[in-house]
């Protein structure tokens, strides 16, 4: 068991990365990143208003990856509910309607509402920009896999780390808990490693 | 825990078998019992919707839930994310100094565990990388229409039910290791709160500020 989670952990950290930069097309460099609508600094400010807000009025703090695993053993409490109240960490932690993912649900939505006020910035699109110069137009089946994987990685990750970029990153970094300090940096270490192997090498 | 104490000293052979029929009870209870399915009441869970919506369209209007930006803080490139985040961090630390001492809020804190939040942000950062979204983003970049995001719900829903699955051979290694409680850094350094903060605050603003120098040559 430990031997298969490992091979499995080395073929996504290193081996899926460098397969997807195999036959890649080189970046511009520099790239010509967007500009966000509004600035970093004010949207920061109005998101460390906002986790205080939630701390004050709801004595609950701002995550996001929960969500997931609310909603994954909601589904399964429906499709196979004995099989899901057998697993440890469900019984541990009941997979419910939950506050974070009403914020997840939620943010959703008000992504939506921003990107069609103002300049209309709704995409539509499967394959984004940094992508498409990567990869090019024909990456459709590869997009899918590697973004399922990394979706199915992370979360992994961040029941075990006890968090995600909002809970540990935002949350818990301003409550300045030592743990969500570690986390973080270590959610940039693997992810610079992960992004340097597939775009850069 | 008073009151069996209390019971043993009056009655003898009583408490053990309410003890027992107690212990008994609880084990049907926790077998049988159906599992609420909300897990706040409904006024709350709307107050977490209306403030996801806010923390959404922040997020989309701070340009992070753009693919390209959050690629490019994983490149060292861009640092809108960076910005963003440390922003947030200051602004949270001196509020939740402030109003923690008013008796306002009380901590919400994660247990710091060395081992979990180590190996586990490192695997949580290479599916960061993957996907280019992590899981606060994607619901941005789903809302926004970025259809690849939606691709990354899907595996994230999945990567927590292999999660759970494994709980039953995962507990007692790595997600034990280290384990320190509800620890903060005024704690671990044995400074007061508001000396940390004070040092804390302006460094991180400094950071911010060479950034924007750097950015600037």
């Amino acid at each position: 068991m430990k031997n298969m989670i490992s091979t499995l952990l080395f073929i996504t950290s290193v081996a899926l990365p460098l397969q997807v930069a195999q036959a890649a097309e080189e970046l511009p460099s520099p790239y010509p990143y967007p500009q966000p609508t509004w600035s970093p600094y004010l949207v920061g400010a109005l998101i460390g208003v906002l986790v205080l807000l939630t701390l004050s009025l709801a004595n609950k703090k701002i995550g996001a990856s929960s969500a997931y695993s609310d909603l994954a053993g909601l589904l399964g409490r429906v499709i196979a509910p004995r099989h899901i109240r057998s697993l440890p960490y469900w019984q541990d932690k009941k997979p419910m309607i939950s506050w974070t993912l009403l914020i997840v649900l939620g943010a959703i939505g008000g992504s939506w509402l921003a990107a069609s006020t103002g300049t209309n910035e709704l995409t539509g699109t499967y394959l984004q920009d940094m992508w498409l110069a990567r990869f090019g137009p024909d990456s459709f089946g590869l997009r899918t896999i590697v973004a399922f994987v990394g979706g199915t990685v992370m979360a992994y990750g961040a029941r075990l780390a006890g968090g995600c970029t909002s809970g540990h990153g935002i949350s818990g970094t301003l409550q300045l808990a030592v743990g969500s300090w570690i986390a973080v940096v270590c959610f940039f270490i693997g992810g610079i490693a992960t992004a340097m192997l597939m775009y850069r090498l | 825990m008073s009151s069996p104490n209390h019971m043993t000293s009056v009655q003898g052979p009583e408490p053990a078998s309410a003890r027992e029929s107690e212990q008994s009870h609880h084990d049907q209870t926790s077998e049988t019992e159906p599992w609420p399915w909300r897990e706040a009441s409904a006024s709350q869970l709307a107050m977490g919707l209306v403030f996801g919506v806010v923390f959404g369209f922040l997020l989309q209007k701070g340009g992070v839930a753009k693919f390209d930006i959050l690629i490019g803080v994983l490149l060292l490139e861009n640092f809108v994310v960076v910005k963003v985040m440390l922003t947030a961090i200051v602004v949270g630390m001196i509020g939740v100094y402030v109003l923690q001492r008013a008796g306002i809020i009380e901590p919400q804190l994660s247990d710091t565990i060395y081992g979990a939040n180590t190996i586990g942000g490192l695997i949580f950062g290479v599916g960061f990388g993957l996907l280019a979204y992590c899981p606060g983003t994607t619901a941005a970049a789903a809302g926004q229409g970025n259809l690849d995001a939606w691709v990354g719900i899907a595996g994230m829903v999945f990567g927590s039910y292999l999660f759970a699955l494994t709980s039953k051979f995962s507990s007692g290694t790595v997600s034990k290791w280290g384990d320190r409680g509800k620890l903060t850094w005024p704690e671990l350094l044995n400074v007061p709160k508001g000396v940390f903060v004070a040092i804390a605050a302006p460094v991180l603003v400094g950071v911010l500020v060479i950034l924007e120098i750097l950015a600037t040559q």
